[in-house]
């Protein structure tokens, strides 16, 4: 796992497309996706359900196969990357082992890729602290709060120290509150491990306030309609959402949003 | 637009399929050995393939019967043979089906009534429920003879014996589904119905009723299948009333296997006719109430 | 106390104060100090008593009943309406009481389940000795229970348990389970086959399998060889059935992340699956351990060395010897039980995390 230097691509994606069959008819979810996500960069990608911007994290996963076009994680096809461990993945649900309790379910990853019993033990104590749940080590995963949980899957996908962290909407069910709490510990955790991130959501606010790059996805079919590279400064306190700054980026955001949706406008 | 390979029949008829050729294939390993002893016992060599093959499917006590000499066992004991007749597996069933119907109504109808009970009163609920589910890990079956012989002592006779062990048995899966069933709707919808202040009347007949459908079927399916069981059973030990279970109990005296299995069969033909006649009820009723086709 | 429970009340009350008068030309004094008490329990309207006052009235009543079963009559009847209906009060009060929370001890909530279950009992007991029911239809308890604890028939039940449970019945039902369990994981692997073995798994486990007892005691012999086969056979399809339902049960989402993982077959399968089948496959055991119990005694109707609680029980209903037939039964009901529970405190263990167990939300 070779660490990606800043400023060489750690995602690399050309003319990406992807067509299920179902029983309706094909459904076009990604076509003629171009995409760059350069090491150390935040990637946020938001668009209406429906525009692909899960997929395309599933297809870097390699949880989907495309169907067009090429795409290659560390200069790797995805299932080399995935069966290097390159990449965290955190899902909409914390999908936690109810069976375990939290430093176990930690310890998942670590298992099945065969770390031995001494380094499982260092890295669960490091990540846990990391997310801020030292101590909370011996709970079972319906002990503890929504966001409590959420913390513990990224504790998981951070414990083997991939370079890469896909986010598919970690944040999606819960509340603004522990949202914006958990957005301003990630962006922590983001600065401390120097992590390539690839974040999905359909929050604007969430969207600006964490990332470097900003990509805009529209549906049917799911494409790419705008790339925004973020000028906010890299430290970002929660009340940078009210400056003209972070403002204007949302404008342009939503302004790529409904541009999408022009005619579109009855779905 | 979908592949046949990948369809559900295909793939059961292939399992079906491999299931008869195991069959066949375990009839003629199984009876093999006799049939070579009878070669022995006569002096007769022993003939080509399709002469032994034959032979061993002509055998009148054959080990493992093969399919088709259990289908014709079934055609000649029913449609070969006068409805009326003693000999007729139709007549048979006919017994042991409506045993095990009448069971199957009282039982269910039973078990609506007490799960109705169980709702709705917290004693009912504490001191019903447990013994209702230890009733069940009673291997009530084993006491089929003995309420049959006592029911007969005090003068009950015919059908109705048979029939309340069916009810015994069915009764259960009905209480603990609707149990649950009564109870599935949600706390909200609770909630809504309090804010209408229905009365507990109305709270289950526009809501913990409908709510309950599905439960309802799900465990009457289970319910018919046991109480099939149970009228079998009962019959080894009524055996003046005639039925399924007393044709096995003779066939297995007289050592006829290939009369046996074709009992067998038949019950299993009528266990899917009784199922599936429960699933043709629900789907009936689920779509009057508007629900999706699972 | 709701009009029900008033309803109860007044009735017990009366029946009470009914079987003191019937039973004074006969001065009982038992039944009579019973049945005063009982009567003194209507004071109840003018001063509230605790539900342990109808406990104890029940109680005292049902002495009053069984050491009165000698003499049926007016006094015994109105007896044993008085302590059916002070139980029912006791139970129903208690049962509020523990479910308002307003009652609060250890083990409270045996309490109304064993009261209903003595109650019944006792109910048994009067009825069938009081009216001289005949019993070929249904012995009384005392019977039983003295059939029960006679040194030969101690015996000869435990040879008979040994026979059925110990040798027939476990054996298959180890059998039985394991295959269901272990075809299930082959058949889990192949997505053709799953489709294919479902929905003929599903038919067989409604099927009357018990039928094949008279070829499996054929092709086996009489001896314990044969009850396995059977109970093998019953045994089967629910555990395979239920197995796969569980090995398909785990989220989607959870197999995904495995997937990221690069995590092997039997890495997902331990890891993941097995014990997210877990709950299902505990159903399975349950619904077997009593299925086992019953296919192992029916299979003895078809053929059983002279041993054996299915052989006991049908020659005991061929002589009419109903006492032994309803030993066995009991014993054979405890059996069940015992089985049940255990299973039950294993799944309690096993799968403490469920939301059926843990008693959370979901």
């Amino acid at each position: 796992m070779a660490r990606g230097q800043i400023g060489t691509n750690v995602v690399e994606a050309k003319g990406l497309g992807l067509t299920f069959a179902t029983n309706d008819g094909d459904v076009v979810a990604l076509s003629d996706v171009d995409l760059d996500i350069a090491a150390g960069e935040f990637v946020s990608f938001i668009g209406p359900s429906g525009c692909g911007k899960t997929t395309l994290l599933r297809v870097i996963a390699d949880l989907e196969r495309p169907t067009t076009g090429s795409i290659t994680i560390n200069g790797m096809s995805p299932e080399e990357a995935r069966k290097s461990r390159a990449y965290g993945y955190v899902f909409q649900a914390p999908a936690l082992f109810p069976w375990r309790t939290i430093e176990r379910n930690v310890a998942l990853p670590l298992e099945i890729m065969g770390y031995p019993e001494a380094e499982r033990r260092a890295r669960i104590a490091r990540t846990l602290e990391l997310v801020n749940l030292a101590g909370f080590e011996r709970k079972f995963p319906w002990q503890l709060s929504g966001g409590m949980q959420q913390r513990a899957s990224i504790a998981r996908a951070l414990a083997f120290d991939a370079d890469l962290l896909l986010m598919d909407e970690p944040f999606g069910a819960l509340d603004e509150i522990v949202r914006d709490h958990l957005n301003s510990e990630l962006l922590k955790l983001f600065a401390r491990t120097k992590k390539t991130i690839a974040f999905v959501t359909h929050s604007i606010p969430e969207a600006v306030y964490l990332s470097t790059k900003i990509v805009v996805m529209s549906p049917r079919p799911g494409r790419v309609t705008d790339v925004i590279h973020s000028t906010l400064p890299a430290e970002r306190p929660l009340e940078i959402r009210e400056t003209p700054e972070f403002l204007a980026i949302a404008h342009r955001v939503r302004q790529g949003l409904h541009a999408g949706h022009s005619y579109e406008e009855t779905v | 637009m979908s592949d046949i390979r990948e369809s559900k029949a295909f793939a059961v008829a292939t399992v079906l399929a491999v299931l008869l050729v195991v069959w066949y294939l375990a009839s003629i390993l199984l009876n093999l050995q006799p049939q070579l002893d009878t070669y022995a016992r006569t002096a007769a060599p022993v003939p080509p393939l399709p002469q032994l093959l034959a032979d061993l499917w002509s055998q009148a006590k054959p080990i493992l019967p093969a399919p088709h000499q259990i289908v014709g066992e079934m055609w000649n004991a029913t449609i070969g043979q006068d409805i009326a007749s003693k000999r007729s597996l139709l007549q048979a069933a006919g017994i042991t089906l409506a045993g095990t119907v009448l069971g199957f109504i009282i039982g269910t109808v039973l078990g609506l009534l007490l799960a109705v009970y169980i709702v709705h009163n917290e004693a009912a609920n504490r001191s019903l429920m447990p013994w209702i589910i230890a009733s069940q890990t009673i291997p009530i079956l084993a006491i089929a003879p003995m309420l049959v012989v006592g029911f007969n002592a005090i003068g009950l006779t015919g059908i109705l014996p048979k029939a309340l062990i069916s009810t015994y048995l069915s009764f259960f899966p009905v209480v603990v589904g609707m149990v649950k069933g009564f109870r599935s709707p949600d706390q909200m919808q609770l909630d809504l119905m309090r804010s209408y202040s229905a009365s507990r009347g109305t709270v289950f007949w526009r809501l913990r009723l409908p709510a309950s459908m599905p439960f309802l079927f799900a465990s009457m399916k289970v319910g018919v299948a046991i109480a099939l069981i149970g009228a079998l059973v009962a019959e080894l030990t009524y055996t003046s009333g005639g039925g399924l279970g007393v044709r096995l109990l003779t066939g297995s005296y007289n050592g006829q296997t290939v009369v046996m299995w074709a009992v067998l069969v038949i019950a299993a033909v009528l266990a899917a006719i009784l199922v599936a006649s429960v699933g043709l009820a629900e789907r009936l009723v689920l779509r009057n109430m508007g629900a999706q086709p699972a | 106390m709701t009009l029900w429970q008033r309803t109860l009340a007044i009735i017990a009350g009366l029946s009470a104060l009914a079987a003191a008068i019937a039973v004074l030309p006969q001065l009982q004094s038992l039944t009579f100090a019973a049945g005063l008490l009982g009567a003194l329990s209507l004071a109840r309207f003018v001063t509230p008593l605790s539900f342990w006052v109808d406990g104890a009235l029940a109680v005292l009543a049902a002495v009053a009943v069984l050491t009165g079963l000698d003499q049926p009559g007016p006094p015994l009847w109105s007896m044993l309406i008085a302590m059916w209906l002070f139980a029912w009060l006791f139970i129903d009060r208690l049962a509020n009481a523990v479910a308002s929370g307003r009652l609060r001890l250890p083990g409270v909530g045996l309490i109304v389940p064993v009261a209903f279950g003595v109650t019944l009992l006792v109910l048994w007991e009067a009825v069938v000795q009081g009216f001289n029911i005949n019993h070929v239809f249904l012995p009384p308890p005392s019977a039983i229970w003295v059939k029960l604890s006679a040194p030969d028939s101690i015996a000869l039940l435990w040879k008979d348990f040994q026979q059925t449970f110990l040798k027939g019945v476990l054996s298959g039902f180890a059998l039985g389970t394991l295959a269901g369990l272990v075809v299930a994981i082959l058949v889990d692997r192949s997505p053709f086959l799953k489709r294919g073995i479902l929905p003929v798994g599903n038919f067989a486990s409604a099927l009357p399998i018990v039928g094949i007892a008279p070829i499996m005691v054929m092709w086996f012999g009489y001896d314990w060889q044969s009850k396995a086969a059977v109970i093998l056979c019953v045994t089967f399809f629910p555990m395979l059935i239920n197995t796969l339902a569980g090995l398909n049960s785990a989220g989607r989402m959870e197999g995904d992340m495995l997937r990221t993982y690069a995590a092997s077959y039997w890495q997902s399968l331990f890891k993941l699956r097995l014990p997210a089948a877990m709950p299902f496959i505990f159903n399975a055991l349950k619904i077997n351990s009593t299925l086992a119990l019953i296919a192992g005694i029916v299979a003895e109707f078809f053929g059983s060395p002279i041993v054996g609680m299915g052989f006991r029980i049908s020659t005991g209903v061929g002589r009419l010897d109903v006492e032994m037939v309803w030993a066995e039964v009991a014993i054979a009901a405890v059996a069940g039980s015992a089985s049940y529970g255990l299973i039950a405190l294993a799944e309690r263990a096993v799968t403490f995390w469920h939301p059926s167990v843990r008693g959370g939300r979901a």
